[in-house]
């Protein structure tokens, strides 16, 4: 049994064959090629892959963000609590995003407006979802600088985004993205644009307030050392498919996917001092422009043979909830 | 602030000393003899001699500049040389018609085309965007002189319902007041409509692709809040920056209109006056208006303070 199909209650979030297609001049381009998983209550999931596989994509087509005129969700269902979210009205999404599911996003430079304070973008999305006073929702506000440690936040909520460093600024978007409890948080690579030591700060506050919101996490990054410190599970993403999933620990004790071997050994790894090269994955990402035929990583993959080029496969089970979408995944595993 | 404003108005004052010499200058060099047009045609020499004796046009021209410049910081702009009046009086009798078509069709360009620049930036692409950028270049390039006239001909004269010309002063009522007004209103707004409208979308387009709209989105904020409240702010200097523009402009565009459509305003003050040779009133009213240019331009950059905390002086 496959396992996405073991739909429980402590399901959040079910997302089934989800495909999103970019649409440029002439051609489509098949972003997201029907991906399945699950989010369950309070846990933390990481989604991994290199740029440009559909791990943003995949979260912005949840809660329906992608460009109106360039991209479009063609097919598949994200159900929350049952509900999909796909074909919800506008009205009704609104009043999930923020609420429900909340994102943080990469560049914490660009992503609060300029021309606001940060209490006044916090307190905005108290006000969206529940009806308080302004001055209700500007101490709600001060209160989330607290919570996400910002020293000084009664004089912090009048300050505006450009007085504010980059690791100050993701602190204010996660405090907005947690002012009202959701019960998802999509993390986009909330760390990627920082210097490592807040990087470091800003991960341990997600993971601290995850513990203590039990809000469940959707951490979406292409760093596996991200993944081994704070995920339960992780989904590997290439070429807009998912190419495993796993529990973090029997996904870093054996990959059975060949992708995933490769991004793990393409980890820098310290204690082994100066290496003499860093294995890379040879080969490019596949023009997701055209129609492929058998999997798409075939044509990198060490492991690849003939059936590898002609079917594509799909994810089946290699182990107690480890999945992999691969034809030779018991050899590589033993590999 | 309070010193850049200092600074900015120590700057104004060598600005306009400088347009204060221009304008003396270009009247004294243009062809043509007041004293001339006063006297009339075949009037004596000596006539002529003592008139601009009269009018101290014989005494060397740093000497008239600075007795022009003197009585003017006192309040007095001379005397008109045809009526014969000050011509404080003559452009404060003109003041509120032209105050009145320039308001009102601040207040429509304004109100207008800042609307349809979003509308049309919201729905990029669309009818909408495409019926804007059609009315535009009919906006740009169709002058005042020629919307003017189509408007009389088919909303006054072909219906009957707007009158062809003229004024009502405010205090004969505020409704035959704003009838009249209506018909040069559209016609001399119609190209700042259109030239609001095109940088008002520009600037949302950008604003609407940055990161924290997606960020506001993500908050679940509605439409109406996205494009009012987030994109609207940040769109803002731009658009302010035209809409000081226009107002600038505005001042040549109420000459045409007001001859188009036969009100008495400060545009066709000038225009008689220009014809003829009447100095004091021309000097004045150029120096009034280069004045208010320069004020309009402070008051912008000031007002930037106001839409981006980032801006400061």
């Amino acid at each position: 049994m496959q396992m996405h199909q073991t739909a429980g209650n402590d399901v959040l979030l079910d997302v089934r064959d989800l495909e999103t297609h970019f649409y440029g001049e002439e051609s489509v381009t098949r972003a997201l090629s029907g991906i399945s998983f699950q989010v369950k209550k309070g846990e933390t999931l990481g989604v991994v892959g290199e740029s440009g596989c559909g791990k943003s994509v995949t979260a912005l087509s949840i809660l329906r963000l992608l460009p109106k005129l360039t991209a479009r969700t063609v097919g598949g269902e994200a159900r929350l609590h049952g509900r999909d979210l796909l074909k919800l009205s506008h009205r009704e999404m609104r009043k999930i995003r923020g609420n429900q599911i909340a994102m943080i996003f990469q560049e914490p430079m660009t992503s609060l407006n300029p021309v606001y304070t940060v209490g006044h973008q916090i307190a905005e999305a108290v006000q969206i979802h529940t009806k308080v006073s302004r001055t209700v929702a500007m101490a709600k506000a001060e209160e989330m600088l607290r919570l996400v440690r910002i020293a000084d936040p009664e004089r912090r909520v009048c300050n505006y985004p450009h007085e504010m460093s980059g690791g100050m600024r993701q602190r204010a978007m996660i405090a907005m993205a947690l002012a009202c409890s959701p019960e998802l948080l999509i993390a986009d690579e909330p760390t990627t644009a920082l210097d490592v030591t807040i990087q470091a700060q800003i991960l341990r506050l997600i993971v601290d307030l995850k513990a203590r919101t039990g809000t469940a996490v959707m951490f979406i990054t292409h760093d596996l050392g991200v993944v081994a410190e704070t995920c339960q599970r992780v989904i590997v993403m290439y070429a807009g498919r998912i190419v495993e999933q796993a529990n973090v620990i029997d996904l870093f004790a054996r990959p059975a996917h060949p992708y995933t071997q490769g991004l793990m050994r393409s980890v820098p790894d310290p204690r082994r001092g100066r290496q003499r090269r860093l294995p890379e994955i040879p080969g490019i990402v596949p023009n997701l422009r055209e129609p492929n035929v058998g999997c798409s990583f075939a044509p990198r993959c060490p492991f690849a043979i003939d059936i590898c080029r002609e079917k594509t496969p799909i994810l089946r089970d290699v182990g107690p909830s480890h999945a992999a979408a691969c034809w030779r995944a018991e050899e590589v595993m033993g590999a | 602030m309070a010193a850049y404003i200092l600074r900015r108005f120590v700057s104004t004052i060598a600005v306009m000393a400088m347009v204060g010499i221009f304008i003396f200058l270009l009247l004294r060099l243009a062809r043509g003899d007041p004293a001339a047009m006063i006297a009339g045609r075949n009037a004596a020499p000596q006539l002529i001699a003592s008139i601009r004796e009269h009018l101290g046009l014989n005494d060397p021209m740093p000497v008239q500049f600075m007795r022009w410049v003197r009585d003017m910081l006192g309040g007095d702009f001379g005397t008109s040389i045809f009526a014969g009046r000050p011509v404080l009086d003559l452009i404060s009798q003109r003041l509120e018609p032209t105050l009145s078509l320039s308001i009102l069709t601040m207040i429509l360009s304004v109100s207008v085309g800042v609307s349809f620049g979003i509308l049309a930036a919201w729905r990029s692409g669309g009818l909408l965007d495409r019926l804007l950028a059609a009315f535009s270049a009919v906006g740009y390039s169709v002058p005042v002189f020629v919307i003017g006239y189509f408007l009389i001909y088919f909303f006054a004269i072909r219906t009957h319902w707007l009158p062809v010309q003229g004024y009502i002063p405010l205090n004969q009522g505020l409704g035959p007041w704003f009838v009249h007004l209506i018909l040069p209103t559209v016609a001399l707004g119609l190209g700042y409509i259109a030239f609001i409208a095109r940088v008002t979308r520009a600037s949302m387009l950008e604003v609407l692709s940055e990161d924290y709209m997606r960020t506001a989105a993500a908050k679940g904020a509605s439409s109406y809040a996205m494009l009012f409240h987030h994109a609207l702010k940040n769109a803002g200097v731009p658009i302010l920056t035209v809409i000081g523009i226009s107002f600038a402009y505005l001042i040549g565009g109420v000459v045409l209109t007001e001859t188009v459509f036969n009100i008495p305003g400060i545009g066709r003050l000038v225009v008689d006056a220009i014809n003829n040779r009447d100095y004091p009133i021309i000097q004045s009213v150029l120096i009034l208006t280069s004045g208010l240019y320069v004020l309009i331009n402070l008051t912008v950059d000031l007002a930037y303070t106001l839409i981006d905390p980032r801006i400061r002086y």
